[in-house]
């Protein structure tokens, strides 16, 4: 099982802030991402977007990582802070 | 909600991290950096605020969304990594949270060394990372509807200056 969240304005285009999911692991978070969009065609405009930024147990990574059993995957738009 | 720390075993005591509704003082924070400290001739600190434009205008006020089991992880790595680079005896960095209003703290960085160099850069660098690399995220409030900020591309090159260092 992973955990997917997502933040800000993408949360908000899914009208979702988490869910989750079975995949067969150890995957990537580009295949997590296909996942999300297999069950979700309608969310293809907000998750294809190239600016999102993605985090696994809370550590920002590329689309390339590697996700396992039980890991949190973090979906959301470039970070506004400061 | 107040979420505060200090930053990991390996850091100095004096090291401080939080994420916070809360107003913070900054004679206080800057009292924390000066106490019983005489090793360090230097403190440079800085304040964010909620100014009255943005990229639209007549802003009222800003919403901050955090990643709460994210967020302070990601600052306590920015502040190991400016402890890495410059010879740093103290660091706060306060960030707030949730709905706020024109004129109020967004977010503090203070730090403390032996020379003003370093802690010129390392402030400076500690809010250049937070703005790329925090998850927070800022929903402006205006008399002609609320939207989120987009991020800009001036962030983005202000990495770069760092890069090579």
């Amino acid at each position: 099982m992973i955990n997917v969240v997502f933040f800000a304005q993408l949360r908000e285009q899914l009208k979702t802030d988490q869910l989750q999911l079975e995949l067969s692991t150890p995957c990537t978070v580009a295949d997590v991402q296909q996942a999300l969009l297999d069950n979700h065609p309608q969310w293809q405009e907000f998750l294809a977007n190239r600016a999102l930024m993605c985090a696994v147990n809370q550590d920002m990574v590329q689309s390339d990582a590697m996700v396992n059993d039980g890991n949190e995957v973090a979906f959301f738009p470039p970070v506004t802070g400061g | 909600m107040t979420d505060s720390s200090n930053v990991s075993d390996s850091h100095s005591d004096f090291d401080f991290l939080s994420v916070q509704e809360q107003d913070f003082d900054v004679a206080f924070e800057y009292a924390q950096l000066r106490e019983n400290n005489s090793q360090d001739g230097a403190i440079v600190f800085f304040s964010g605020l909620v100014r009255d434009f943005n990229q639209g205008n007549d802003v009222t006020g800003l919403y901050l969304e955090h990643y709460p089991a994210m967020t302070e992880k990601a600052l306590a790595k920015i502040i190991e990594e400016a402890k890495s680079r410059w010879p740093l005896s103290r660091v706060r960095l306060i960030h707030r949270v949730g709905q706020l209003y024109l004129s109020d703290q967004i977010v503090f960085v203070g730090v403390s060394s032996s020379h003003r160099e370093a802690a010129f850069e390392a402030c400076h660098f500690i809010m250049d990372y937070l703005k790329k690399k925090a998850p927070f995220w800022k929903k402006e409030t205006t008399k002609k509807g609320d939207w989120w900020v987009e991020s800009l591309e001036k962030d983005e090159k202000a990495l770069d200056k760092w890069q090579d260092q």
